[in-house]
C-alpha cells in the first residue's frame, strides 16, 4: 500500500429535472414573493460600458424539437475583457456589468434571450488573445450533467481565425456550431445561437 | 485564495449523458466526444454572490411562501459544508434548492400529479456558504412521487441543489436523497450514476445531534466541488 492522496470525489451530478425553474427562476415559473427578482435576469445597468447586444437561441434535441424546459446560463467578460472575480488580476471589471446571465427560455417556444454587451478579449493561458466569446452552461430534464459550450461572434472572423481554441478543433466542419451570426433585430445587434444536443449538427461541447 | 485551473473532472464518476433507462436522456445526450479545453480565465472565474443579496427568509422554505400558517409535513433542517476535492471549505458558494411539497407535488404549471398543492409551500430557497463552508436551511421533507418514465416509476424523496463555487467550471446541479428511502435503489435517475459509492455520497444521513428537540429533525449533506491548482506554480514559465 502507498499513502492516500486524501482527495475527495466531486459530488456526482444529477439532472436538473423538469422543474429547474422553480429553484433557479421562481418568478418566471409563477412563484412570486419569495425572491424580489430572478437571479441573472439583468446583467447590466445604463452606465455599463460597451456595445449593447442581444443573444438569442433555442436548444434542440436529437429529433429536432426545441426544448421548453431548459435553463441556459452565460458567463462573459466586460467590454475590456475583464471578469468581476477575485481571480481577475489584470484590472477591475466594470461595476455596472455582472457578466452573469440566466434564462429559462420562453415556455411556448423555448427561446432564450440575453440582453448584454459584447465582451472584450481575454488571454489564453500563454498570453495570446482569445477571440471574444461567451461561456454557456445548459441544463434540462434528460441532461445528466450540465453542458459547457461557447459562443463566438460571427462578425469577428479574423479573431476567430486566430483563436487558440477554435484553431485547434480537428473537425473544421464543426467549428461553425460555436459561431453565432449577427443580425439586426429591432435596431439591436442580435446574435442568434441555436444549440443542438445531438446528431449531425451537434454543437461542440467542452470538457473544461 | 488559490486561483488556478481545476482538476480534471472524473467523468466515469458522473452519470454518462446517454443513460437509456432514463428515457429523456436518449435524445438529449451529445454523441460526439467532448473537446478538452484547458481552463482559461473564462472557466477559472465565476460570478461572486454576496450575502447582501439574501432576504431573511430565503433559507426558510417553511416560512418563505407561507400565507396563513405553516406548510403541512415533516419539519426538517438540511445542513452541511461545501468543500473542494482537497477538503478545503468553499466559502461564498451560492446554493439554490427546489423540491416537491410533503405530498410529492411541485408548484409548477406543467406538473400533473394528482396530489394537492400546499397553499403555504412554494418549494424554493437559497443560501450562501459561510467562511467555513457551512450552510443550512429549513424546510418540509418532500414526498416521493410517480413520474412518466416506465409505467410505474417513482422518484425517491429528494431536494434539488444548484451550486456555484468560485469558478464557472465548478458549476454543478445535483440531488440530495434521504437515508433509508427504499425508492433510491429503484430510481432510473439515481441509477444513471454508475458507481454505488457516488450514489451513497448523495444520501443525507439523519443527524440527531443537530436535530432541534420537539421541532425539526436534521439531515446532513456535504457537497464537494472540483478542486483547483495553486496559481503559484501554474503561472511559472519553463526555465524560471
Amino acid at each position: 500500500m502507498v499513502q492516500s492522496l486524501d482527495r475527495l470525489k466531486e459530488s456526482a451530478s444529477q439532472t436538473a429535472g423538469p422543474y429547474v425553474h422553480i429553484g433557479c427562476t421562481p418568478n418566471f415559473s409563477g412563484i412570486e414573493g419569495v425572491f424580489p427578482q430572478d437571479l441573472g435576469a439583468s446583467m447590466l445597468n445604463a452606465e455599463a460600458r460597451g456595445e449593447r447586444i442581444r443573444i438569442v437561441g433555442r436548444v434542440f434535441d436529437g429529433v429536432g424539437a426545441a426544448l421548453k424546459d431548459a435553463m441556459v446560463e452565460i458567463w462573459q467578460a466586460d467590454a475590456d475583457g475583464l471578469y468581476p472575480s477575485p481571480q481577475e488580476t489584470r484590472g477591475t471589471a466594470d461595476a455596472n456589468f455582472t457578466g452573469f446571465g440566466r434564462s429559462a427560455g420562453d415556455m411556448a417556444t423555448g427561446e432564450f434571450i440575453f440582453e448584454t454587451i459584447k465582451p472584450g478579449r481575454v488571454p489564453f493561458k500563454d498570453g495570446r488573445p482569445q477571440a471574444p466569446h461567451v461561456t454557456l452552461w445548459i441544463v434540462a430534464r434528460g441532461i445528466n450533467i450540465g453542458l459547457h459550450t461557447r459562443l463566438y461572434f460571427g462578425d469577428e472572423a479574423a479573431a476567430n481565425e486566430a483563436d487558440p481554441i477554435l484553431s485547434r478543433i480537428e473537425h473544421r466542419s464543426r467549428v461553425s456550431t460555436l459561431i453565432a451570426p449577427k443580425t439586426l433585430e429591432g435596431g439591436v445587434p442580435t446574435y442568434r445561437h441555436d444549440i443542438v444536443l445531438q446528431g449531425d449538427k451537434e454543437t461542440i461541447f467542452f470538457d473544461i | 485564495m488559490s486561483g488556478g485551473s481545476f482538476y480534471q473532472r472524473d467523468r466515469s464518476w458522473h452519470p454518462p449523458a446517454y443513460a437509456p433507462t432514463y428515457k429523456t436522456s436518449v435524445t438529449r445526450s451529445p454523441q460526439k466526444a467532448l473537446i478538452a479545453l484547458d481552463n482559461t480565465l473564462s472557466e477559472m472565474t465565476g460570478p461572486v454572490f454576496g450575502h447582501d443579496m439574501l432576504g431573511p427568509l430565503d433559507d426558510d422554505l417553511i416560512a418563505n411562501f407561507a400565507k396563513d400558517g405553516d406548510p403541512i409535513g415533516q419539519r426538517i433542517i438540511v445542513h452541511g459544508r461545501v468543500l473542494d476535492e482537497d477538503g478545503r471549505p468553499v466559502p461564498g458558494a451560492l446554493i439554490e434548492v427546489w423540491q416537491a411539497n410533503a405530498g410529492g407535488r411541485y408548484r409548477h404549471k406543467k406538473e400533473t400529479y394528482l396530489a394537492p398543492l400546499d397553499p403555504n409551500f412554494g418549494g424554493c430557497g437559497r443560501t450562501i456558504s459561510a467562511e467555513d463552508g457551512s450552510y443550512r436551511f429549513r424546510t418540509i421533507k418532500p414526498g416521493p412521487y410517480p413520474w412518466p418514465n416506465g409505467p410505474n416509476d417513482w422518484r425517491p424523496a429528494h431536494i434539488h441543489f444548484s451550486i456555484f463555487g468560485h469558478g464557472f467550471a465548478q458549476r454543478l446541479i445535483t440531488q440530495m436523497y434521504f437515508e433509508g428511502d427504499p425508492l433510491i435503489w429503484l430510481c432510473p435517475i439515481v441509477s444513471t450514476i454508475p458507481d454505488k459509492a457516488a450514489i451513497e455520497r448523495l444520501i443525507a444521513p439523519l443527524d440527531m445531534a443537530n436535530t432541534v428537540p420537539m421541532d425539526a429533525r436534521a439531515y446532513k449533506f456535504d457537497i464537494v466541488l472540483r478542486g483547483r491548482r495553486s496559481t503559484l506554480f501554474e503561472n511559472r514559465k519553463e526555465g524560471n
